[in-house]
């Protein structure tokens, strides 16, 4: 399978030490230069190890998975397992494989609210639908779209991740390992919650009825 | 239920305050109309005789009102009214389609389901109602002013005053007042004042402003993003955005809710000089028609236009503002 055409906007550039078997190849058994494969972690649908705390990528905007890879390289994102990995994918290879994971298909379930008035006491819920303004912090839907299902290329979806990923998540905001939130946005957000707050909404997030985000297919 | 018994405890103190301090008023508008539909438990029943008894309250000026918890909606007719009001306000597009003609919904400008101090709040707003408006030239009634949110903000069509729409949106900023004075002017009502920038407020810089930090969540071409096919940021300018005669088109209100409340979550994270830069930069771009166009923008300008921070009919960038004529309200 050819290489597709880049979102992200820059030009393809394969080295040619690496003339890349197809992009999936890479996903699946790791580039010549080392780069381990995705899929022994992500899974070959892309669907992430749940309880691992293992992103799911499937359907995520791929300017954003480019975004995350270049920011493991540049150290605003810190991990151990994604830095190296990252670091030894060449900038064509992070696209391509951005591209290849933003059209994966994900498995759709159906329901969940739209648009109907909040009456729960369920904690996870108000966080991630009310926020807490008082602290000037919306709700996570808010930014992140209605399901949580993502908008566009700086607000991820949070539907079809796990609760552990996601508060892992909050944690790097909180604690600097992560610090590539556009403005600070996610930083703000973070220090504001406490973990049972933390623990609630990447709950609540976690097993709300996972819808694809427009625009990755 | 803790959670709820400390909810509680905040709004007795909270109306406690505002009933003690209006005691002091000397005229008769320092009399408190309880709300007859609230439940037993709410706190707004708390009778006047004890208030007087405690403890000297902080004035007003520095007491900030609280509207009660959502959990709070009696289980009554009233309050399937309150409910329906605040889903128009948050889903206006979808609850009252027939009568926005545009990509906003009320929360876009007055934040947190018109809760938010400093975001021209409704339980606020509500309490100085009737009042004279020099922008109609007449006493408003709360009803009529809304109907000016629906035909110049909405780009719509008025709701008629007995409509349902127009009753549940005055169900639910007469319930987020409940304590409140009537007649009072509330601390943090509407958009507080933002300052006097040091340097004429300019496009240019505003530009910088725009890229640096309203991109993000608006779009580089100012249109916002939408998800499930509705905006989730909200056009700033353009077909889908607030008219010309909407207030947020004039650059001092602009600026003002810009300084207290953007971007999203850091709002009073802008200089002075930045928000009103940027609520130049975003007033200076093209919008639906003022909907009270005479025929000409110069007349239009002359008419409703005449004041220094309304960008109709100035040229911008070689443009006439106003005079490029953008789809009005989709529903007509």
């Amino acid at each position: 399978m050819a290489l597709t055409l880049l979102i992200a906007g820059g030009a393809v550039t394969v080295r040619a030490a690496n003339l890349s078997p197809s992009v999936r190849s890479v996903a699946q058994q790791g580039a010549e230069n080392g780069a381990k494969t995705c899929s022994a972690c992500h899974g070959a649908n892309g669907m992430g190890q749940p309880t691992a705390g293992v992103p799911r990528l499937a359907g995520l905007n791929a300017a954003y998975l480019v975004q995350q890879l270049e920011d493991f390289v540049s150290g605003t994102r810190r991990s151990p397992v994604m830095t190296p990995i990252a670091k030894a994918l060449s900038q064509g290879q992070r696209e391509a494989l951005a591209v290849h994971y933003s059209k994966l298909p994900i498995s759709v379930s159906k329901g969940g609210y739209v648009s109907t008035p909040l009456t729960t006491d369920n904690l996870g819920e108000r966080l991630a639908r009310r926020g807490i303004w008082s602290k000037q912090v919306p709700g996570c839907v808010q930014c992140h779209g209605p399901h949580g299902i993502g908008v566009g290329p700086n607000f991820p979806p949070l539907v079809g991740q796990s609760a552990l990923y996601i508060a892992n998540q909050l944690h790097a905001w909180q604690g600097g390992p992560r610090r590539n939130d556009p403005l600070g946005l996610m930083r703000h957000v973070a220090l504001a919650l406490s973990e049972k707050d933390i623990r609630a909404v990447a709950e609540w997030f976690a097993t709300q009825p996972v819808i694809p985000q427009e625009g990755t297919r | 239920m803790r959670l709820l018994h400390v909810w509680l405890f905040l709004v007795l103190v909270s109306a406690g305050l505002a009933l003690a301090a209006c005691s002091k008023a000397p005229s008769s508008r320092g009399e408190v109309h309880s709300a007859p539909h609230v439940a037993a438990s709410s706190a707004a029943l708390v009778p006047v005789a004890a208030t007087r008894s405690a403890a000297p309250a902080k004035s007003e000026k520095t007491h900030l009102f609280t509207p009660p918890p959502e959990s709070a909606i009696p289980n009554n007719e009233f309050g399937a009214m309150v409910r329906e009001g605040e889903l128009i306000f948050r889903h206006t597009g979808k609850y009252a389609s027939v009568y926005v003609g545009n990509g906003l919904t009320c929360e876009d400008c007055h934040l947190n389901g018109g809760r938010r101090p400093g975001s021209a709040p409704l339980w606020a707003a509500y309490v100085r109602y009737p009042r004279y408006r020099s922008k109609n030239h007449m006493v408003n009634s709360y009803a009529d002013r809304l109907r000016g949110c629906f035909r110049f903000s909405m780009n719509g069509t008025p709701p008629p005053p007995g409509s349902t729409v127009i009753k549940a949106i005055t169900a639910y900023s007469y319930w987020l007042a409940t304590g409140a004075p009537t007649g009072a002017n509330l601390p943090r009502a509407g958009y507080p004042d933002p300052g006097t920038p040091s340097q004429k407020p300019s496009y240019d810089r505003g530009l910088v402003v725009f890229n640096s930090d309203c991109t993000l969540c608006h779009s580089g071409n100012g249109r916002g993003q939408k998800a499930l096919g509705q905006y989730v940021f909200p056009p700033l300018w353009g077909p889908d955005s607030f008219n010309w005669g909407a207030g947020m088109a004039k650059v001092n209100t602009a600026a003002a809710f810009i300084k207290a409340n953007m971007p999203f979550s850091l709002g009073g994270s802008l200089t002075i000089q930045q928000a009103w830069d940027v609520a130049l930069f975003m007033d200076s771009h093209e919008r639906p028609q003022d909907p009270r166009f005479t025929g000409s923008v110069a007349a239009t300008r002359k008419k409703y236009h005449d004041n220094r921070w309304s960008m109709y009919g100035e040229t911008v960038n070689g443009h006439l503002l106003g005079s490029r004529s953008l789809p009005g309200n989709r529903n007509k």
